[in-house]
């Protein structure tokens, strides 16, 4: 509702400061869509089909032009797709529902794991999480803490093991005590360090091995603050782990992470959640018309 | 086209007017077109673009061409002359108080680096410095936040207070204080929970322990890969705490960084060191000039002006 409203007033004060469709007016809208991250060439691209698009409707008022800005960036995150809906979780009908979560370091890997067992633990889920970052300081520590929020099972070794193992042992314990879900957590990683993009190759390869059709879901966390490095994250996490959606968190700060919408139209990767705070409740299912919106919002 | 750097987009122009005696609004125009595309490719803000490229335009419009250079790379020139003197000279300093211990705050949004460079940072003040820090675990709210901060006081055998998650991070900082006092540890580095800098009641917080504790350093921790909010976000850091300096993170990933230009134009605050990587050893000086030709994507930016 809020971003709704910001959205309309944000474009009438476009509208409202120029009077004629002109060089002045794409400039400035241009702006707004930069700052928003959506990335130089999306840009481009979208106001060159929006001048086309005014052109062929022969708009030379800026209040009508209102509308097609907004259909347009709509259009640009759902590509010809007609389905405006918001793209759910992959299940996996003959249980365990296995999910792997992806991403460079400290966009909310963990965080949105705990969120997420909350949830469907709520919605009378039998959840295990594996704690499969063994790496970074604390991780287990965390993911445990979290866990014990949501009050569902956490599978853990030992700070420094190998996350292949602590996957595998995940697995079998999901299928023993007949969980529905389980969510693997993995270490923060840059997607230009070779070796540990192939210990994520791995660790995705145990999990398809153990069950069919597994992994459900590979979600990349991408945080909204990043800029345009985040189609890098997508392009290679991808390579690496065949991403099927994305989750974007931080978007109660400033940052509006218009960079999905490049993301979304070049590789064609959806955002299904978006983080909203830290607490155990700030998790939400992606909206594209809200999240337009958004873009132009203060 | 994404990753292209500058040296790429310029080439054609440079070809085109190679050879022309003096520089015209045209030629400037449209190689200053390229250095815009390329600055916003990396990230840099664009209002600190818009000023940056007025400021090219004109300086290099009308100029005479110096007989050792070309059109084009007398441009390029100005370019790397504006951008180096915008990202500031070599300030990997650290303050030393009069009266030990020396006090040192970090802060920043959430997952910058905070927690990990706090590490760092006193590896390099025992390493380098011959220093004795102290770490002091102030992030009250991250679920495991104190054992990661232990667990990394334990890596580089240096001891940690903490007070547990009951107590109030300004009394968890200046109790740090008085127990480095009592332990003669020169240095304490106050570690803080990550917040968003629209929070006002957690920037609240981090404004009555700069108070308590009256700090010698407020660092800035930035994750190089931010995009456009990173002016907003250093800002109102700066607005709200005076902060004295920002220390990049993630810069061994494949970022241009275009962030740190942009937090240095709006806040002028230095940019001290760098995080190459997660291991505590990982904590290099900033160097202004790499990071200047790292975020216009020219590897070498001699080569480019022999070229043109
Ligand atoms: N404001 C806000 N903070 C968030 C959100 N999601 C996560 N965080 C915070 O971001 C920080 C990093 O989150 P983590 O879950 O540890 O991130 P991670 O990706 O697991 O990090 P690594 O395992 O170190 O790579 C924590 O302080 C979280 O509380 C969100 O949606 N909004
Ligand atoms: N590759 C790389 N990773 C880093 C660097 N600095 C920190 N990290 C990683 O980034 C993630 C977040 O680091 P933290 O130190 O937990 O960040 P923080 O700011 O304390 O996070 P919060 O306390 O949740 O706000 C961890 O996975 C770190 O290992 C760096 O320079 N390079
Ligand atoms: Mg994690
Ligand atoms: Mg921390």
């Amino acid at each position: 509702e809020k971003t709704r409203t910001s959205f309309s007033t944000k474009i009438n004060d476009l509208v409202a400061k120029y009077r004629t469709v002109d060089e002045d007016f794409f400039e400035e809208l241009e702006e707004i869509l930069i700052s928003a991250d959506v990335g130089v060439n999306t840009v481009m691209e979208m106001i060159d089909e929006l001048e086309m698009e005014v052109k062929r409707r022969n708009i030379k008022d800026t209040s009508q032009v209102k509308e097609v800005i907004s259909e347009k960036l709509v259009e640009i995150y759902y590509g010809n797709d007609e389905a405006e809906e918001v793209e759910g979780l992959n299940e996996n009908p003959d249980g365990p529902t296995v999910y792997l979560f992806v991403g460079v370091n400290g966009v909310g890997k963990t965080t949105t794991i705990g969120k997420l067992a909350h949830r469907l633990k709520s919605e009378g889920k039998k959840v295990t999480l594996a704690a499969g970052d063994t790496f970074r300081a604390g991780a287990i520590e965390q993911l445990d803490a979290w866990g014990e929020r949501a009050g569902v099972n956490v599978i853990k070794h030992s700070a420094g093991s190998d996350p292949a193992a602590v996957i595998y042992d995940g697995i079998q314990s999901a299928k023993s005590r007949n969980a529905d879900v389980l969510i693997c957590d993995t270490a923060g990683r840059l997607q230009n360090k070779v070796n540990l993009m192939n210990e994520l190759s791995k660790v995705k390869r145990v999990i398809e091995r153990e069950i069919p059709n597994a992994p459900h879901e590979v979600l990349l966390v991408l945080d909204a603050t990043t800029g345009q490095n985040a189609m890098s994250q997508a392009k290679t996490f991808s390579e690496a782990t065949d991403v099927s959606g994305i989750v974007l968190t931080k978007l109660d700060g400033t940052a509006k992470g218009g960079i999905v919408l490049a993301i979304r139209k070049e590789l064609s990767i959806p955002v299904k959640l978006v983080g909203l705070g830290e607490k155990v409740t700030d998790l939400e299912p992606f909206d594209a018309h809200a999240f337009v919106y958004g873009l132009f919002a203060d | 086209m994404a990753f292209e750097g500058l040296s790429d987009r310029l080439q054609e122009t440079i070809k085109k007017i190679k050879g022309k005696g003096k520089v015209d609004e045209q030629d400037v125009k449209e190689m200053t077109r390229e250095v815009r595309l390329a600055l916003l490719e990396a990230d840099v803000n664009f209002k600190v673009v818009k000023d940056f490229v007025k400021r090219v335009r004109e300086r290099a419009v009308g100029q005479e061409v110096m007989e050792s250079l070309t059109p084009g790379q007398q441009v390029i020139k100005v370019v790397k002359e504006e951008l180096t003197d915008l990202m500031g000279g070599d300030e990997s300093k650290i303050a030393v108080a009069k009266r030990p211990p020396t006090v040192i705050m970090m802060v920043g949004l959430q997952g910058a680096g905070k927690t990990t460079t706090t590490g760092k940072l006193a590896n390099v003040l025992r390493k380098n410095h011959n220093r004795k820090p102290l770490l002091a675990a102030a992030d009250v709210y991250r679920p495991a936040a104190i054992q990661q901060l232990e667990t990394i006081g334990k890596q580089l055998t240096m001891p940690v207070h903490s007070e547990g998650t009951e107590a109030d991070p300004v009394d968890i900082a200046k109790n740090a204080i008085e127990k480095a006092k009592e332990d003669n540890h020169d240095y304490v580095i106050v570690d803080t929970a990550g917040r968003l800098h629209v929070d006002g009641e957690l920037m609240g917080e981090l404004q009555r322990i700069k108070e308590a504790v009256n700090p010698d350093e407020i660092f800035l921790v930035v994750d190089a890969m931010t995009g456009q909010d990173a002016v907003n976000v250093a800002q109102s850091f700066d607005d709200q705490l005076d902060i004295t300096g920002v220390l990049l993170t993630k810069l061994d990933g494949d970022t241009r960084g275009g962030a740190a230009l942009s937090i240095k134009a709006v806040t002028g605050k230095p940019i001290k060191y760098a995080g190459m990587g997660e291991k505590l050893d990982q904590l290099e000086p900033f160097h202004p000039e790499r990071m200047a030709s790292r975020i216009l994507g020219m590897g070498d930016m001699l080569t480019l002006i022999e070229k043109a």
